[in-house]
């Protein structure tokens, strides 16, 4: 007797955790739909027609997909008086975001090795100055920016973004690096320089092949807040060198007539699809590497 | 022969901080030396000093018989092992090894050479592909150790090398340390803050406190006349038997008296050591209190001692007493029949005795 109850009251507790997970499922699944709604709304309205848009709804399937709206936010749509699409604006924010995420990245790496790793007088300060700098609003900067670019002679320009974003990037990507170091043990260094291996050695045969992770969360960050910058673009270039960001605010607002939604929609997912190709790429060292530290080499 | 190292009048201070004061040691080809200390008597950072890393604020280091006092470390000929083994984490141990004649450009063949030799020397050739987080505490030594082999310097350092293995692997590396040294006959500089490794591992001790050398000598000397309070203290263990006491002269040599909480004083008689302050501590090694059926020496006399505490510790047995106003610790046989709470006759063996000045805490005899 004393068996069977016993028995029957643990399926009892064992159908309760069953039930509790599956809510718990439905629960996160219920949340993860509510996020994924825009982006649901942003590709259906992509792929339907103007026509379909006017008199259908707006979370239903397109009944016809088309592509038609991809193809003229790609090529074909107007900024202002071009209709070229977002395409060569998309090379530009290539060509601004890659040069600044690599020299940022690197510069930032060797400013933690140093402040890390070959301590100088003042170097406290230095780094809190650089930290300071993170927290900086980016309007502050745009005037003196502004006016070091025109005497650096490359206003509007494609190097002139560049260049913003790499000093701009420089206190985050420092501060990554530095944090980084900050966990290798000083004796590593010693036992290289005992052995006859000078700055730039050490620098490169022993930390930064320690750095996969830290390189990968810097490159994500500063890749993210490149791509997406809107100020910056919007400020300091002028036609032909904006990134796609400005872009694409321009197909946005400046149409006149109908607002053809599934060409915006299309449009901003382009402008968004390397931010999401690099976190599905990368993601995963993301994690690890916020989480580095922790792990021992 | 000229000595192989030679440190002289060498300060180092952070700031407004002395950390080493007037440091003078020198030592000859094939000594090794072991400086000794408490956490934060700046034996380490002298080892730095020597090895280039920390810059002296003042003196000399001449390594060689050259003077290296503002050479970087790389051009000092020496090799390091570090606490922390400090390996280099994403290269093999043959890369670990390596990487000194890498950087000094050495041609490839003969950084196999060398490679070969040592591997087979510390026996680490099924290791040389892997890489360190895939070895164990032992053999990460043993690479840290092969990466100081393969550079043949003059002089070889070690910052605390054995702390971080577990009490059976830390003896058995000492041994193999000792071994290396006889069989290279290198030169060699050793910090440890165990005592016990200085007096097995040192031909040459030089115990420090607070920046400042206390005592430099052989094992044995600073084992049977330490220089002061603190060497008698800190060197040993169990530690040296410090006892406050009276010394009264007498006709055949110096009355010792100690005071006892219960009962008469003990009165020993010291027939070597006259003219000693008439208040001394008195510093006995708890082997030279030991059972009277042991000795036979004519240093020797007995005294009844009542035992407070018995530790049995496998070879030997020791009875912890309070004569003095202190605890000491006798060194009795395993078969003792010494009981806690009863009364013991005990020798004293006066032969290696030490005095030193209660106020100065320095030797008087």
């Amino acid at each position: 007797m004393t068996d069977i109850s016993m028995t029957s009251a643990q399926s009892q507790s064992q159908t309760g955790k069953i039930v509790l997970r599956w809510l718990l499922y439905i629960a996160l699944g219920l949340f993860a739909l509510f996020y994924l709604m825009p982006l649901f709304v942003m590709i259906t309205t992509s792929l339907k027609s103007l026509d379909e848009i006017r008199t259908g709804d707006l979370i239903a399937l397109p009944r016809e997909v088309t592509f038609d709206a991809w193809r003229t936010a790609w090529s074909g749509a107007c900024t202002g008086i071009q209709c070229e699409g977002v395409r060569p604006y998309f090379w530009n924010s290539i060509l601004i975001a890659i040069p600044a995420v690599a020299i940022s990245t690197l510069l930032g790496a060797m400013n933690g090795y140093v402040v890390a790793h070959w301590r100088f007088r003042g170097a406290n300060i230095i780094f809190s100055l650089m930290l300071f700098g993170c927290f900086i609003p980016f309007q502050v900067v745009l005037l003196p920016m502004a006016r070091t670019l025109g005497i650096m002679g490359i206003a509007g320009t494609i190097p002139g973004l560049i260049f913003v974003h790499v000093i701009y990037g420089l206190g985050f990507t420092t501060l990554f690096f530095r944090n980084y170091y900050v966990t290798i043990p000083a004796e590593l260094t010693k036992a290289a320089k005992v052995d006859g291996a000078g700055f730039f050695r050490i620098f490169w045969s022993i930390f930064l092949p320690l750095s996969l992770p830290i390189i990968v969360v810097t490159v994500i960050w500063q890749f993210t807040q490149i791509w997406n910058d809107f100020l910056f673009g919007v400020s300091f270039s002028q036609a032909g060198t904006q990134p796609v960001t400005v872009a694409l605010n321009n197909i946005v607002n400046s149409t006149t007539g109908v607002k053809e939604y599934n060409v915006d929609m299309a449009a901003a997912i382009i402008a968004a699809l390397p931010t999401l190709f690099v976190y599905v790429v990368a993601g995963k060292y993301f994690i690890r590497g916020l989480t580095a530290g922790s792990v021992k080499g | 022969m000229s000595p192989i190292l030679d440190i002289k009048n060498l300060y180092k201070s952070y700031g407004t901080t002395e950390i080493l004061k007037d440091i003078n040691v020198s030592i000859e080809p094939g000594d090794f030396l072991v400086l000794v200390g408490p956490s934060g008597c700046g034996k380490s950072t002298l080892l730095n000093c020597i090895a280039g890393l920390e810059p002296i604020t003042g003196g000399s280091i001449s390594i060689g018989g050259k003077d290296m006092t503002h050479v970087s470390p790389k051009d000092r000929d020496i090799a390091m092992v570090f606490q922390s083994y400090a390996l280099y984490p994403t290269m093999t141990v043959a890369k670990n090894i390596t990487f000194g004649m890498k950087v000094r450009g050495v041609d490839q063949t003969t950084q196999d050479k060398k490679l070969a030799q040592v591997a087979a020397q510390l026996q680490i050739e099924p290791l040389l592909n892997r890489r360190p987080g895939q070895l164990s505490g032992g053999q990460r030594q043993r690479v840290a150790m092969g990466r100081a082999l393969v550079r043949d310097p003059k002089l070889f350092l070690f910052d605390e090398p054995l702390s971080n293995l577990d009490a059976k692997l830390r003896v058995e590396m000492r041994t193999e340390i000792k071994a290396l040294h006889q069989n290279l006959g290198a030169s060699m500089v050793y910090v440890t803050h165990d005592q016990i490794e200085a007096m097995t591992l040192a031909t040459k001790i030089v115990v420090m406190k607070g920046g400042v050398i206390q005592q430099i000598g052989s094992p044995a000397e600073i084992y049977n006349r330490p220089a002061n309070l603190f060497v008698a203290d800190f060197m040993g263990s169990p530690a040296m038997n410090l006892i406050p006491a009276k010394a009264l002269r007498a006709d055949d040599g110096t009355r010792i008296e100690i005071t006892r909480k219960s009962g008469e004083p003990i009165v020993l008689t010291d027939t070597k050591n006259r003219d000693l302050p008439e208040d001394v501590i008195l510093g006995v090694r708890p082997e030279d209190i030991a059972d009277p059926d042991l000795r036979g020496s004519d240093s020797t006399q007995a005294a009844e001692c009542l035992i407070d505490i018995v530790e049995p510790a496998g070879a030997d047995t020791f009875a912890v007493m309070q004569l003095g106003g202190k605890h000491v610790t006798a060194r009795l046989h395993a078969e003792t029949t010494a009981k806690p709470g009863q009364p013991k006759r005990l020798s004293f063996d006066l032969g290696k005795v030490s005095y030193f000045a209660p106020e100065t805490g320095l030797r008087l005899n």
